[in-house]
């Protein structure tokens, strides 16, 4: 068990207008690890996808809260839980599949899941209808140039 | 997020600039939706060159703008991607399609 050795946490509303506040935090705050410009903009990628689903789906008529936590691990590995208390996902395995989308006419593409997937290391989902999901992003930061 | 366009030959160009997301992506939604019903152009480019970050909420934009412009009869060009977009252009498929000519 690695040691967290940082850990942030931010509440907010679920306004569009926050989505782009939650990823620039995150990354500002994982940028204490010194990662690269890609690896940093692929973590902003990831952060923003799975806060936009709350926005859109979780809270889709209404606004509610948006909890993220952000945990530096000193295996140079982040950890950002992104957690809604909204709606909740029937069938997460079908989310997860490309193209898959609930929002076809507000020119979603269905690709939320498969972009976490492909910008971060690890995405686990847990949800329950009704109460809410936790989308878990993890990624590990290649080794400083100084420490290799 | 600021949006510039031109217009020539019954080509319309949009010039995105900034970050495109969700938040982002309905107020470029509507101005360019409302540009090709004003101008209905046989080609809509769309030029990518001033975006610092975007998720796959631009994905769906061009996706988005593809379907209207085809009521026109017309084509989507996208142009000047940056190398840091081109993984998310890549893993959205449209790659292969003449759509972004790259």
């Amino acid at each position: 068990m690695e040691k967290t050795v940082q850990e942030v946490r931010l509440q907010f509303d679920s306004f569009s207008a926050n989505e782009g506040f939650a990823r620039a935090a995150v990354a500002a705050f994982a940028a204490q690890l010194d990662p690269t410009v890609a690896e940093l903009s692929e973590l902003k990628t990831a952060v923003s996808e799975a806060v936009t689903n709350c926005v859109v789906h979780a809270y889709r008529d209404t606004i509610g809260p948006v909890t993220v936590t952000v945990q530096l691990l000193d295996d140079r590995r982040v950890v950002v839980k992104v957690r809604d208390k909204g709606c909740g996902i029937e069938n997460v395995s079908r989310a997860m599949e490309p193209l898959f989308t609930t929002a076809p006419g507000e020119d979603r593409a269905g690709l939320g899941f498969a972009v976490m997937q492909s910008f971060s290391d690890l995405v686990k989902v847990r949800s329950s209808p009704g109460r809410g999901t936790v989308v878990t992003l993890q990624k590990t930061f290649s080794p400083r140039r100084r420490d290799v | 997020m600021t949006i510039r366009s031109s217009s020539q030959d019954g080509e319309l160009t949009v010039y995105l600039s900034g970050e495109i997301d969700h938040h982002a992506a309905r107020k470029i939604r509507e101005m360019t939706d409302a540009l090709i019903q004003q101008q209905q152009p046989r080609l809509l480019k769309l030029n990518f060159g001033g975006v610092t970050f975007m998720d796959s909420s631009g994905i769906g934009l061009i996706m988005g703008r593809c379907r209207m412009m085809q009521l026109y009869g017309g084509d989507v060009r996208v142009v000047n991607v940056p190398g840091e977009l081109k993984k998310m252009m890549h893993l959205s498929g449209l790659s292969g399609l003449k759509v972004l000519g790259i």
